[in-house]
């Protein structure tokens, strides 16, 4: 297929290793910001062909992972309800609330359903005017015009059986959370290619000067990733700290500016909770007040939401990469992919996933 | 590890409330891990025999004199026709190809329909048409038969159970368990067709090359290939669950290791860009017209030979081999040189969020 397979090839991917191993000259440690990015690493087994140099970290790009147990438990406590039906990607059915997941209350009768678009839970709420349609309208940069735009489209219908829960996060804010962090040990970002895709990468020029850290926006083929690593290494061992563009035939240094513009139009930047991070200030978007009626938080004033996170879990350690997924004592054996106690298990883009996915062989072929 | 976590670890035996489902879920039916447990807590306990243990997609059983195999399979499909098939040709296709999987020439089928108010009987006169169509390619009877009707709301509009019984007629045993190292793994041909062309009719999604199902009895198939060699250990058809959970079954079975090479699994280029938009692995995607086998080694060309002249195996090839390495896994060696486990996935197959 084009486009992917030419980023596939495993010469290419070879030539940029040696490219990688000639310029090493002493240990780097680098985070790649996005879930789909430590997929791809560990699905492709990346992380055992770089040189042991090269230490990977893997960021807190993984937006099931990162969205805070209230929003989980609000979300179940919406589609629970006889007169709503909620509408989800399918990653969030799995994750673990305080209590249940919306794949129980699914069990248990509530009308959910996964959908690709936000806008087919547009289409949704118009061909069911009877039912509250509620849209769970989660994600970084990336999912967010989409969100805004299936919003701006309920407005345009003047729907009023729509909503959305958001709970939207940023890319920028959680980098300068780690890199503010006085035990930060990364040297180098590879940014999330698609999040640069809607909004360039301005946002981060300020960070790589102020913080001496180079960032490269990166792609998710095995070749883009290799690529942005060379790139980071180039700069580390030069001393240099910029911001770098690997992933050009996707991203521009303005980003999609009408993308842009309809995030403006419906979301404003709010501070937010990142599960197993905590509060960052200005790190999410929430609906701006003339589209507040279509804000499901509003609409089902739930009460009384007891947040209660499973003590042994370390998710927290894991999405800000001072862990990693191995390191937890309840990895593979207390949590699993179907009974998660955390939700980097539960993803498709979750670190931990990814290393039960594919990395637990190791034990036994090294044994 | 601190003593304190230490202690709160074997203090911690349900950390969340609910941790087991007191109700069936959905990926209890995915054919992942979920279906392996539910078959292991609730079924074998209560029903484990010599014959069920054995856990292949047919029972071989002596009656009379004769080894006969029989077998059974449900079937529901949302929509009930899609390109390439229908759920009466699948299900027909489904019970013959569970048969021919141990090695069984497939005689006679049995139906059983579960009908919802207001199917209209034009589609269910295609489905029959369909059924009928499917049993003569087969050259299988079908003999015996059933129908239910239930109230509108509580199926979705047709359901069809078929059970299956087909005669040995060689003294081999082509069972899970019979895998070595040494041997290697074939496959028939492209995967993830039936799934893909299933799910994309279901999202709506258009692509240039229509995506077919591969629905296709696999007798003939296999029975060219057992007269070409009788070094075949087991076959599987990879249905639910796809090429993973399949090897994964053979490699628990037979406590062996698998390795598979990326670059060596044929995807049809409609498929993998299906697959690639909606965040779907293609090894777990269903397929109801290919077999994957374990053979040996020193017969494999002979066998891939004679699969290459059957229309059902022309894209036949070696795609990988049993290893003593990491017993009861599956390994894969990507396509850029690196490696990665192929487990059973955990439950529903999800579409990624970006």
């Amino acid at each position: 297929m084009k486009y992917v397979d030419e980023f596939r090839s495993g010469p290419l991917v070879q030539g940029v290793l040696g490219a990688i191993r000639r310029t090493l000259t002493r240990p780097w440690t680098i985070m790649e910001i996005c879930g789909g990015q430590t997929h791809s690493i560990v699905k492709n087994g990346l992380d055992e062909m770089l040189p042991q140099e090269i230490c990977l970290v893997h960021g807190p790009g993984c937006p099931v992972c990162v969205t805070p147990l209230e929003s989980i438990d609000r979300a179940i406590a919406i589609a629970g309800r006889p007169d709503v039906t909620f509408v989800s990607f399918g990653d969030m059915l799995r994750v673990p609330g305080s209590t249940s997941d919306l794949f129980r209350v699914k069990s248990a009768g509530g009308d959910i359903r996964v959908v690709y678009s936000p806008l087919d839970a547009v289409r949704l709420a118009q061909a069911r005017p009877d039912r509250e349609v509620v849209f769970f309208g989660i994600g970084f940069e990336t999912t967010a015009p989409a969100n805004a735009m299936a919003v701006l489209q309920a407005s345009r219908l003047r729907l009023k059986n729509f909503s959305m829960l958001v709970s939207h996060v940023l890319v920028p804010p959680a980098i300068e959370a780690l890199l503010s962090s006085p035990d930060n040990r990364v040297q180098a970002f590879l940014a999330a290619g698609h999040v640069c895709t809607v909004m360039g990468w301005t946002e981060y020029e300020p960070l790589a000067a102020q913080y001496r850290v180079p960032i490269v926006v990166t792609g998710f083929e095995p070749l883009d990733i290799v690529e942005g690593i060379c790139l980071a290494v180039r700069q580390l061992e030069a001393g240099r700290a910029e911001v770098e563009n690997q992933y050009s035939r996707s991203v521009r240094r303005e980003g999609n500016r009408p993308a842009q513009a309809v995030i403006r139009e419906v979301f404003e930047v709010c501070n937010r909770k990142w599960r197993g991070i905590g509060e960052i200030s200005r790190s999410g978007f929430r609906l701006r007040e003339p589209y507040a009626t279509f804000d499901a938080e509003r609409r089902f004033p739930i009460l009384g939401v007891m947040t209660e996170e499973p003590s042994v879990c370390i998710s927290g350690l894991v999405l800000q990469g001072r862990k990693k997924p191995g390191d937890c004592p309840a990895f593979g054996t207390l949590c699993t992919p179907e009974r998660p106690l955390g939700a980097p298990m539960v993803s498709s883009e979750g670190a931990c996933a990814a290393y039960y996915q594919y990395r637990r062989y190791r034990q036994v072929a090294h044994a | 590890m601190s003593p304190e976590a230490a202690m709160d670890i074997a203090s911690l035996t349900c950390p969340l409330p609910v941790t087991d489902s007191p109700r069936v879920l959905l990926g209890h039916g995915s054919g992942g891990r979920m279906s392996a447990n539910l078959l292991q807590q609730m079924f074998l306990p209560r029903f484990g025999n010599p014959y069920l243990n054995r856990l292949d997609d047919q029972a071989v059983l002596e009656v009379g004199g004769q080894r006969i195999a029989f077998t059974t399979d449900s079937f529901v499909v949302r929509p009930l026709f899609f390109p390439g098939g229908d759920i009466g040709r699948l299900a027909v296709n489904g019970t013959v190809n569970d048969l021919a999987m141990g090695g069984a020439r497939p005689l006679f089928l049995s139906a059983g329909f579960i009908l919802e108010e207001g199917l209209p009987l034009d589609d269910l006169a295609a489905i029959l048409d369909s059924m009928q169509a499917a049993c003569q390619e087969a050259g299988v009877l079908l003999v015996t038969g059933d129908t239910k009707v239930v109230n509108k709301g509580s199926g979705d509009q047709c359901f069809i159970n078929t059970a299956g019984i087909g005669l040995l007629e060689h003294p081999w045993l082509l069972s899970a368990d019979q895998a070595q190292p040494g041997d290697v793994v074939i496959l028939s041909g492209t995967i993830g067709d039936h799934g893909m062309a299933v799910m994309s009719r279901r999202e709506g999604l258009d692509f240039e090359t229509e995506i077919r199902s591969d629905t296709a009895p696999l007798a003939g198939l296999v029975a060219s290939m057992l007269e070409a060699s009788h070094e075949i250990r087991c076959l599987r058809d990879p249905t639910r669950g796809g090429l993973a959970s399949a090897l994964n079954e053979l490699a628990r079975a037979s406590r062996v290791g698998i390795e598979i090479d990326e670059e060596r699994v044929p995807i049809h280029p409609a498929v993998h860009a299906a697959c690639e938009l909606l965040g779907i692995d293609p090894l777990y995607v269903a397929n109801e017209g290919k077999l994957v086998g374990i053979v040996g080694a020193a017969d494999a060309d002979v066998i891939i030979d004679r699969m290459r002249r059957h229309p059902l195996g022309s894209e036949g090839s070696v795609i990988g081999r049993v290893t003593e390495r990491h017993p009861k896994m599956v390994v894969m060696r990507t396509r850029i040189g690196g490696s990665r486990v192929v487990d059973l996935h955990s439950g529903e197959l999800l579409p990624r969020i970006c």
